[in-house]
């Protein structure tokens, strides 16, 4: 059974087809790096993978199930654009919500033990809105990694971050693939990307342009996909 | 987690956040305080009519101004993503739901408990002879209007312009528990209990109540998630 198991979705905006036939999977243990140029529908299936949106037609499956399922969010771990943390609330408090929310056994011990691990713990009583961008950014993926997602979908998890979380979010990235968890991010960063990707999907315009594994072609020349599948 | 549990920690995460910044509460209760002076100089208070017209200057008052803590119910989710996380959490729609409706109840209810010493200043008006019923009928009024206002917080939240829809959406389906309300608020503050032949309004308040949390816990999933 596959981690993560896209078949012939589509995603209607009006009469748009903002996605059309998708049908991808991720295996248990595989980083799948979503590529593919602005507009191409990779944030759209990311949200349908994650059961924000639901798709016009076909179906997600994770580990066999519907997205929505309350034991399949629990196996899910999402990053998106926004950092989804409280200005008004600390460091802190944002964990342990989150951690409360994941039904978490000890959600003060997983706040401050993700604290750490992503070093904010000298300012864990801080509020967020206090803090800079890249702070900001390490307590969002502290966050998305939390309740030990088994499935991980990120979006554009490099874009914007500082050189320190950048490292923090590689360092945890290795950590998840080698317990066996599975990633699903979409990118423009195909550099730090393919060197973690063991698969490349490429989208254009709503539809799977390529899916396969990573080759060594892509690791050296990140713009070999584009140039062979892509429009250049 | 059970489901009480969930909504509780809603809860406590919306009115930490919001005591934080006062955002809502303040203006709610500015705007309730600047209505309340103008009523006290557009109407003689010492007048029988506007004796009788109290408890619908009241609830005027409190449903505009309720709408101001209603509209950042769920507009509170929008500036970091925050609601992606919490659909994404494990944690049923409804509980969202009910804990966000509980801590707009207790800043709706705060907000006019705060004002009815100051109506009462205003509008010469002895609002505590009736207490206990005047207090059953603020709450039954308050829910009706939070559970309303909450939901069509959740449906409007991605509307650019949300907080001219959601009075617009809300009032409309408000009219029969503030017409509730309004009648037999007037009669309390005027100090004479609710009788038989106004009970029909409080079965009104409990009716409506009921049947729209209920509606409102059944489809808020679809609402958030289409």
């Amino acid at each position: 059974m596959s981690a993560v198991a896209v078949d012939g979705v589509w995603k209607y905006y009006g009469d748009y087809p903002a996605l059309k036939n998708i049908r991808l999977t991720a295996e248990r243990g595989a980083c799948l790096a979503l590529i593919g140029r602005n507009g191409a529908g990779k944030t759209t299936l990311l949200r349908i993978i994650a059961g924000f949106n639901r798709p016009g037609r076909g179906q997600v499956r994770i580990f066999g199930h519907e997205p929505r399922e309350t034991d399949t969010r629990r196996q899910i771990g999402f990053l998106g654009h926004g950092i989804s943390v409280y200005d008004e609330l600390s460091a802190f408090e944002n964990l342990k919500l989150y951690a409360e929310l994941y039904n978490l056994p000890d959600p003060r011990g997983s706040a401050t033990e993700w604290l750490e691990r992503t070093g904010l713990a000298r300012v864990s009583g801080g509020l967020v809105r206090e803090f800079s961008r890249g702070m900001r950014q390490r307590l969002a993926v502290a966050r998305a990694f939390l309740h030990e997602p088994s499935v991980l979908l990120l979006d554009e998890p490099f874009t914007a971050l500082d050189d320190k979380a950048i490292a923090v979010l590689q360092r945890l990235l290795r950590e998840a693939l080698a317990q066996g968890k599975t990633i699903v991010m979409s990118t423009h960063q195909l550099r730090e990307a393919l060197e973690l990707s063991s698969h490349v999907a490429m989208l254009n315009r709503g539809q799977v342009a390529f899916h396969g594994p990573c080759t060594p072609e892509m690791v050296s020349d990140p713009g070999y996909v584009y140039a062979r599948y892509g429009e250049g | 987690m059970g489901f009480l549990h969930q909504a509780f920690v809603i809860t406590v995460k919306d009115l930490r956040a919001e005591l934080r910044t006062k955002e809502a509460v303040n203006s709610s209760f500015a705007f309730a305080l600047v209505i309340l002076l103008l009523f006290s100089f557009a109407f003689d208070s010492f007048e029988e009519t506007t004796q009788q017209m109290a408890g619908g200057l009241l609830w005027i008052v409190f449903a505009f101004a309720g709408t101001l803590i209603l509209n950042r119910s769920f507009a509170r989710e929008l500036p970091n993503d925050c609601l992606d996380a919490l659909i994404a959490a494990p944690i049923s729609g409804a509980a969202l739901f009910l804990g966000k409706a509980v801590a707009n109840f207790i800043l709706v209810m705060a907000v006019e408990l705060i004002s009815l010493p100051v109506f009462g200043i205003f509008s010469n008006v002895h609002w505590t002879r009736q207490f206990p019923e005047l207090m059953l009928v603020l709450v039954l009024g308050s829910w009706g209007m939070t559970i309303i206002g909450t939901i069509f917080s959740a449906l409007t939240v991605n509307i650019r312009l949300r907080e001219v829809m959601l009075p617009m959406l809300t009032y409309p389906i408000l009219i029969p528990p503030l017409m509730g309300a309004m009648q037999l608020t007037s009669g309390l503050v005027a100090g004479t209990p609710i009788a038989p032949d106004t009970v029909v309004w409080l079965k009104v308040l409990i009716g409506f109540d009921v049947v729209y949390t209920a509606v409102s816990l059944f489809l808020v999933e679809t609402v958030l998630v289409g």
